[in-house]
């Protein structure tokens, strides 16, 4: 049974991981059932280097914390205290870059200025299916200005046909949506990049399309592509499986199987069953996917707006058969990825290619409208039943969803109901379906969102059934520990003991309340490299190509390295976001936390006995007499012996001392997923079907917090976008022309202050003595799955009526009262 | 390329990035707006399509820069002055990123078009910091945390700058009601309340201590 299992969460860790990391993340997500006894069977740090023995703290405060013992390589520093006991650590730290942003001098890719750099702009499909016949970029050449134009050859980001040849050959690619990048130009100004973009003269043949899920799953529909077709897990992250059947546009399924389902549903006294439907989202990060692309012949120079510096490097490497070492990726300030940004992508390439050909730099921005086009999440349709015991116990879980990623794969949703609880009998079947639309791409928490919604949702309903508190009965069949601390802080926290029966207002105005879990998981990413340097006046650097997405990860560093020389995060200098350093991992799933710190950690350790060890003689002393203690080095024979990090550094015989690090495994692997719970206040007016959040509290877990300031930022970031999702953002592709209608942020509506709740944070901390930091990241369980599910709930309480589909707006709440007929909100 | 931020920027470090356009500058002076106003107002004179040299007051000097009439403002502040504190995220009035001050009220910069702030007072949010001090609220929304990417943040602090010029003592609701129009997709909203709300509480007490002391305002 645990093979398939594991197979879920290993297929949880492709979707959010770009392709370039898969090979370097250890593959350690598993239910946590199955890994606790499986852990003596699991390679860790102890098998492979010389170790020793130490003592750890374990646990969660609030249940009392617990020691724990660990094999340690000998090269890794002592364990950290809880943090109650560190000075840095855990302490809330302002932004390391907090005013370069405040102050408007942080550069992002898209304020990069060269010295004659051009500036691009890109030719896009203006229909949703066809080949083209020609491509006249005559008079776009002739336009004063104009310094290189690129038409494309092979499209990135598309799923590929499986045998190729089903397809007749051609020059140029077949266009699969609207939208579709076919050429771009450069020019000296943007205008002019514009104006001659429009002269490019594009001929097609049109082809049938397909916008809509359900009518591409018809046997009759039009097929966006003629045969069998698999997504790479794209540069953004996303794919789904491959090599399962396909028919016309259904992609799949993908099924896993536990036990029994039907024998478990015959074992049930109680089953719920249902459908839910959501809508697709697009990431709509406010800087657009861009890069200014330097191409010199001894060094290309790419300034990206990414994720990945690595990714970056490793597919323009790809693409142009160059040498990683001549391809230089920076990225120091970043507005916003959500998991979109990974890798060269189609306007990287193409902007390498008018740099080449130009022989000058080349600025290339996607505009709001191709933002919302080049990127989204999923939507999805499912269908769920849950089998239980009188007393909760699940006996049975089964799930079928198909789901649309346009012309990609990866619109699986089974993550909650696989992982969040306890079940013997799961069956799930996800489907891609195939549509002449813009390519999925990893979303905060792929697929947990939609599967969330769902299976969040029937779990209340089936508290309904066996009439147990939702709480109670997540207590009874929630194994996590952490949750379980996390509900008990909401009831005592919140207002829960005052719910009421669903439905028992009586005015227009109806309020309620509702609870919904998250899961994600410990991914690690091994490419995890650092150098910390210590020079002779005492100050120390730390250089990663890791990058900063807004999520504080230059901040998270300053405070691990601060703690380990007794310095001000301040005082620590952090170059990163450049892959001319130590290559550090992509940001995506949530790894960057746990992956970078630890190594940050014991570069600093390494390089600070490395001082030790040459200041020691000037001292007088021995290394191992030396210590750092309340922010000072000191004789740990002799306590009046104590020495600024200034003055022991200038002791050093060299001008500097630095460690260079590479992550190593895990201490052992416990612990493998991490999650919340989040509590939902909200009216809803029955006259107006408008639903307004009156108040969130969130009770979460990221393992350590290093920095509780910036965690909770991004907490509440991932709250506001949920509840975004669940009332407001929705993709309205035009049926007849092939299009998306709302591709601009005023009709594609986004959550705006005056719909902001009161929001209050509680973070759990929760040492695992996995690593010598315990971080981990807070990007996907943060709000964003249990949001939509939790104001579900609360709906449900309010009124008595059950939302089963996303985005809650005025007309898909008065449907759902009954108040106007479903057609005419269709 | 990571070095801790240093406040000390200066007005040359800001002008170097333009690279397209030679800008001059000179302190301005209110009798020199009114006259480009004034010029600028001339119903014979039309110009385009074009480039041509204007003048445009930013931060308190003035810079002569060559545009063509279409350009927008926030083109013409991030393209020809260096000045990419402005941010461009929907360039058509929607998201409010691009958020400067046209003679003290509030602008969309991609909504205005360069020729159009010929003798007017544009502030940019570089202008917002004098010398090596901070404005009150970009201090404020260091210290809250009022950001994630940033990549909104200059267009909100404009924003809430601006309130605090026009209401010194806000409550929660008319936060909400001047920033309505910003957006913000890493989820900021909450700490820009709460940062906004503080300096105004400062401004209060410190308007307080004044009453209590006059002899100190002097």
């Amino acid at each position: 049974m645990a093979p398939e299992i594991v197979l879920a969460a290993q297929e949880q860790q492709q979707s959010t991981q770009p392709k370039s990391v898969k090979k370097g993340v250890e593959g350690e997500a598993k239910p946590t059932r199955e890994a606790e006894k499986k852990d003596e069977q699991t390679p860790t740090a102890a098998k492979s280097t010389a170790t020793r023995t130490e003592t750890f703290v374990f646990g969660i405060p609030q249940n009392g914390l617990t020691k724990k013992e660990r094999q340690v390589p000998l090269d890794e520093p002592p364990p950290l205290a809880q943090n109650s006991e560190l000075k840095y650590i855990g302490k809330p730290t302002p932004r390391y870059d907090g005013m370069a942003k405040a102050t408007g001098r942080g550069k992002y890719t898209a304020d990069i200025q060269l010295p004659g750099m051009l500036y691009a702009r890109m030719v896009d499909a203006t229909i949703p299916h066809g080949r083209i016949t020609s491509v006249d970029t005559s008079a776009a050449e002739a336009l004063p200005g104009v310094k290189a134009i690129h038409v494309i050859e092979h499209t990135f980001g598309i799923a590929a046909l499986r045998d190729p040849k089903q397809e007749a050959p051609s020059k140029y690619p077949v266009i699969r949506y609207a939208g579709q990048p076919i050429a771009a130009v450069a020019a000296t100004s943007p205008q002019i990049a514009s104006d001659a973009a429009a002269l490019i003269k594009v001929t097609y043949d049109r082809m049938p399309f397909v916008v809509d899920k359900q009518d591409a799953r018809a046997p009759d529909a039009p097929t966006v592509f003629p045969g069998p077709a698999d997504a790479e897990g794209s540069a953004g992250g996303g794919g789904g499986p491959k090599n399962v059947p396909q028919v016309g546009n259904v992609h799949g399924p993908e099924r896993k199987k536990v036990g029994d389902v039907d024998k478990g549903f015959s074992e049930a006294d109680a089953v719920v069953e249902g459908e839910y439907f959501t809508q697709v989202q697009t990431h709509s990060a406010l800087e657009t996917h861009g890069f200014v692309v330097d191409w010199k012949p001894e060094e290309v120079t790419v300034y990206a707006s990414t994720q990945g510096t690595a990714s970056v490097r490793d597919e323009f490497a790809e693409v142009f058969k160059l040498p990683k070492s001549q391809v230089r990726v920076i990225t120091e300030f970043m507005g916003g990825g959500f998991g979109a940004k990974f890798g060269a992508g189609n306007e990287g390439v193409v902007a390498a290619h008018l740099s080449r050909k130009a022989k000058l730099p080349v600025k290339l921005m996607l505009d709001r409208k191709q933002e919302h086009i080049v990127c989204n999440r999923p939507d999805s349709h499912q269908k769920l039943k849950i089998g239980a015991k009188k007393d909760g116990t699940l006996t049975a879980i089964s799930l079928t969803s198909y789901g649309t990623a346009g012309v990609g794969t990866g619109a699986g949703t089974a993550g909650p109901a696989t992982n969040l609880y306890k079940c013997p009998n799961l069956l799930t079947e996800e489907y891609d379906v195939f549509i002449n639309a813009g390519p999925g791409a990893a979303f905060r928490a792929p697929g947990h969102p939609q599967g969330c919604f769902a299976f969040e949702q029937a779990i209340d309903e089936l508290a309904v059934k066996l009439d147990m508190d939702p709480m109670d009965l997540r207590d009874k069949i929630d194994e996590s520990p952490t949750r379980r601390v996390e509900r008990k802080i909401i009831r005592e926290r919140t207002n829960w003991k005052t719910r009421k029966a669903a439905g028992v207002d009586t005015g227009p105005v109806k309020r309620g309340m509702g609870i919904a879990q998250s899961v994600w998981y410990r991914f690690i990413n091994m490419d995890s490299s650092c150098e910390v340097r210590v020079s002779r006046d005492g100050s120390v650097e730390i250089m990663s190509s890791v990058q900063d997405l807004g999520t504080g990860t230059k901040t998270l560093l300053a405070i691990v390295v601060a703690e380990e020389f007794g310095i001000s995060p301040a005082d620590v200098v952090i170059r990163i976001g450049d892959t001319r350093y130590p290559i550090g991992p992509n940001s995506g799933g949530s790894v960057t936390a746990g992956s970078i710190t630890p190594a940050v950690r014991n570069a600093s350790y390494q390089a600070r006995q490395k001082l030790f060890a040459a200041a020691a003689p000037k001292l007088s002393t021995t290394a191992d007499n030396l210590e750092m203690r309340g922010g000072k080095v000191v004789f740990k024979n002799d306590e009046s012996k104590s020495y600024s990090l200034k003055q022991i550094a200038a002791k050093m015989p060299t001008s500097e001392i630095s460690a260079r690090v590479t992550r190593g495994p895990e201490y052992a692997k416990e612990r493998i997923t991490y999650g919340g719970v989040d509590y939902v206040e909200l009216a809803v007016d029955t006259e107006t079907g408008r639903v307004h959040i009156e108040k969130v509290f969130g009770a979460h877990d990221c393992g350590r917090p290093i920095n509780p300031l910036g965690v909770i930022s991004q907490i509440n970031g991932g709250i506001l976008q949920g509840i975004s999702y669940a009332l407001f953002e929705d993709r309205v592709m035009d049926r007849k022309q092939g299009y998306m209608l709302n591709a601009n942020l005023e009709n594609y509506k986004i959550i705006g202050a005056r719909e902001v709740p009161e929001i209050e944070i509680e973070l759990v901390e929760n040492y695992i003595a996995q690593s010598s930091t315990d971080a981990a990241g807070i990007g996907e369980s943060a709000g964003i799955i249990t949001l939509a599910a939790a104001i579900g709930n609360a709906f449900y309480n309010a009124t008595g009526v059950r939302m089963r589909k996303i985005p809650m707006t005025p007309a898909n709440v008065l449907a759902a009262l009954g108040r106007v007929s479903q057609e005419e909100t269709a | 390329m990571s070095d801790t931020p240093k406040i000390e920027v200066s007005r040359r470090g800001f002008l170097k990035g333009a690279g397209l356009t030679a800008a001059t500058t000179v302190i301005e002076s209110a009798s020199a707006l009114a006259r480009d106003a004034k010029e600028a107002m001339q119903p014979d004179r039309s110009v385009g399509p074009d480039a041509v040299p204007v003048k445009l007051h930013v931060n308190g000097q003035e810079h002569t820069v060559t545009i063509e009439p279409r350009y927008t403002l926030a083109e013409t502040l991030r393209d020809h002055l260096g000045l990419t504190g402005t941010k461009v995220v929907c360039d058509r009035g929607s998201c409010s990123a691009c958020t400067v001050w046209l003679d003290g009220t509030p602008a969309l910069a991609c909504m205005t078009l360069g020729i159009d702030a010929v003798g007017r007072k544009i502030t940019t949010i570089e202008g917002l910091t004098q010398g090596a001090e901070m404005h009150p609220v970009q201090v404020a929304f260091v210290k809250h945390d009022a950001m994630q990417c940033g990549f909104c943040t200059p267009g909100m602090v404009m924003t809430c700058a601006a309130l605090l010029e026009r209401n010194h003592d806000p409550k929660l609701a008319d936060v909400k009601h001047a920033v309505s129009g910003n957006l913000c997709r890493c989820g900021t909203y909450p700490k820009v309340f709460a940062a906004t709300l503080d300096v105004a509480q400062q401004h209060q007490r410190a308007a307080y201590l004044l009453t209590l002391n006059p002899a100190k305002e002097a």
